[in-house]
């Protein structure tokens, strides 16, 4: 058996080699219109030692077409839905008569906000998602009523408020009182899942790089989100699509705004500590 | 995708006749990760096996292994060894292991179990989302892991 897997792993290493060349991640810079240049691979958070080397944006495994979209506010669709927003930030909705900006006065002030959420909310007791922090700013500053955790309204605010932080970098926290939420994310991420029974980890750490079936799999980062897909034609948040790839797995997934989902979504921002926010990125 | 897998099921209990001597998921003896005897009692059908190693909806098997044969099948994966010449490196019995379980030969490995019914996370309804119900059957049928094994085999160097 020592022998045949042995053969086996050199089979395999020879259909890297001479398999499809453009696999590895591609070698470039995100330059944002012409001006600010985002950090699209970085090394590792202390947290990933014997894990990862290096982190690397969604960015690089993109194809050309795909890559230079994101790189002009012209030319990415994405920054249609955060005109959308900057309207409704300015708009009076519910009982108290206030709009986003007659709190936080223009949309510019959040800048610094994507980067550290999911963040812990001492007050309330838990770790809140920036889609939990809308609803509750919604409900009790606003007294209107909350958006769809997955909903246009409420993914194409995020999508504002991300682009306001753009070449910042992630960086939530992991310890003090998130610790205990951070664990159960790391501990779903290595779940293997579904009748495939596929982990996150099996495809974004053991294999990204690699080509599974026409998909190019990358460390499924999600510093860019929400995404706006080429495949959908809009802006996606992060847990709608940890939704798709758990279904993926034919597995009964979890919903959007749930506690696994949040608990995941800290464990999977913090892998991508350091890396530039992107959001609203472009992607398959 | 539902319909396929059932329309391959349907097929493969016609072409059998009758499923009495066939073996059950759960009854499967593995010795070392293979197994000896054939779960349908007879002999796969290469033919069939190919069509079920690179249909998307049946085997799927492309999407993590390229195959010199399949070239015909676009997008070869690179996630697993490459299956050209897996009837030398391997016997029809270990084939068979690693089809059905892969995971009892290799602890780690990331290969589903393509005959295997119990011990799942949270099991899905295929690709809905949603909660597994009654209908929840293996990957692959009996017949189908005997195709699939019938072809491998003919994969030589």
């Amino acid at each position: 058996m020592t022998f045949t897997r042995k053969a086996l792993c050199g089979v395999a290493a020879l259909a890297m080699s001479t398999g499809a060349g453009f696999a590895e991640p591609v070698d470039d810079t995100l330059v944002l219109n012409e001006e600010q240049t985002l950090v699209t691979r970085t090394t590792a958070p202390a947290h990933l030692e014997g894990v990862l080397s290096e982190i690397i944006s969604g960015w690089h495994f993109r194809g050309t077409e795909t890559r230079a979209m994101q790189t002009d506010d012209f030319d990415n669709p994405g920054m249609i839905f955060v005109e959308q927003a900057e309207e409704v930030w300015n708009t009076a909705d519910g009982t108290e008569g206030k709009s986003c900006a007659s709190c936080h006065e223009g949309s510019e002030t959040m800048a610094g906000v994507r980067p550290v959420y999911p963040k812990w909310n001492e007050a309330a007791g838990e770790v809140r998602t920036l889609e939990m922090q809308i609803n509750d700013c919604r409900e009790n500053q606003m007294g209107a009523e909350p958006w769809k955790y997955t909903g246009g309204d409420m993914v194409n605010m995020t999508a504002l408020i991300s682009s306001v932080s753009r070449g910042m970098p992630v960086n939530v926290a992991i310890d003090g009182p998130a610790q205990s939420t951070w664990e159960k994310g790391k501990e779903l991420y290595y779940t293997r899942t579904g009748q495939l029974e596929l982990s996150c980890s099996n495809c974004h750490e053991d294999n990204y790089g690699n080509m599974i079936r026409a998909d190019h799999l990358s460390q499924g980062q999600i510093n860019g989100f929400p995404v706006y897909r080429l495949k959908n034609t809009r802006l996606n948040s992060a847990h709608d699509r940890f939704k798709g790839c758990i279904r993926d797995t034919r597995a009964e997934t979890y919903a959007p705004g749930s506690d696994a989902f949040v608990a995941l979504e800290l464990y999977v921002a913090s892998r991508g500590n350091g890396l530039s926010v992107e959001g609203p990125s472009v992607r398959n | 995708m539902r319909r396929c897998l059932f329309a391959g099921a349907v097929y493969a209990v016609l072409t059998m006749g009758v499923s009495a001597g066939e073996v059950s998921p759960t009854e499967v003896k593995y010795e070392d990760g293979a197994i000896a005897q054939s779960l349908t009692g007879t002999s796969g059908d290469p033919a069939a096996g190919r069509e079920i190693v690179g249909d998307k909806s049946l085997g799927n098997c492309v999407a993590c292994h390229a195959v010199t044969d399949l070239a015909d099948v676009p997008f070869h994966g690179e996630i697993g060894p490459m299956l050209d010449g897996a009837g030398d490196r391997w016997t029809e019995a270990e084939l068979r292991g690693i089809i059905a379980n892969a995971k009892i030969m290799f602890e780690d490995s990331m290969m589903p179990s393509f005959y295997k019914t119990e011990g799942f996370i949270r099991p899905g309804n295929a690709y809905t989302g949603e909660a597994a119900d009654d209908s929840f059957g293996p990957l692959l049928t009996a017949q189908q892991i005997e195709d699939v094994v019938a072809y491998l085999v003919t994969l030589k160097e």
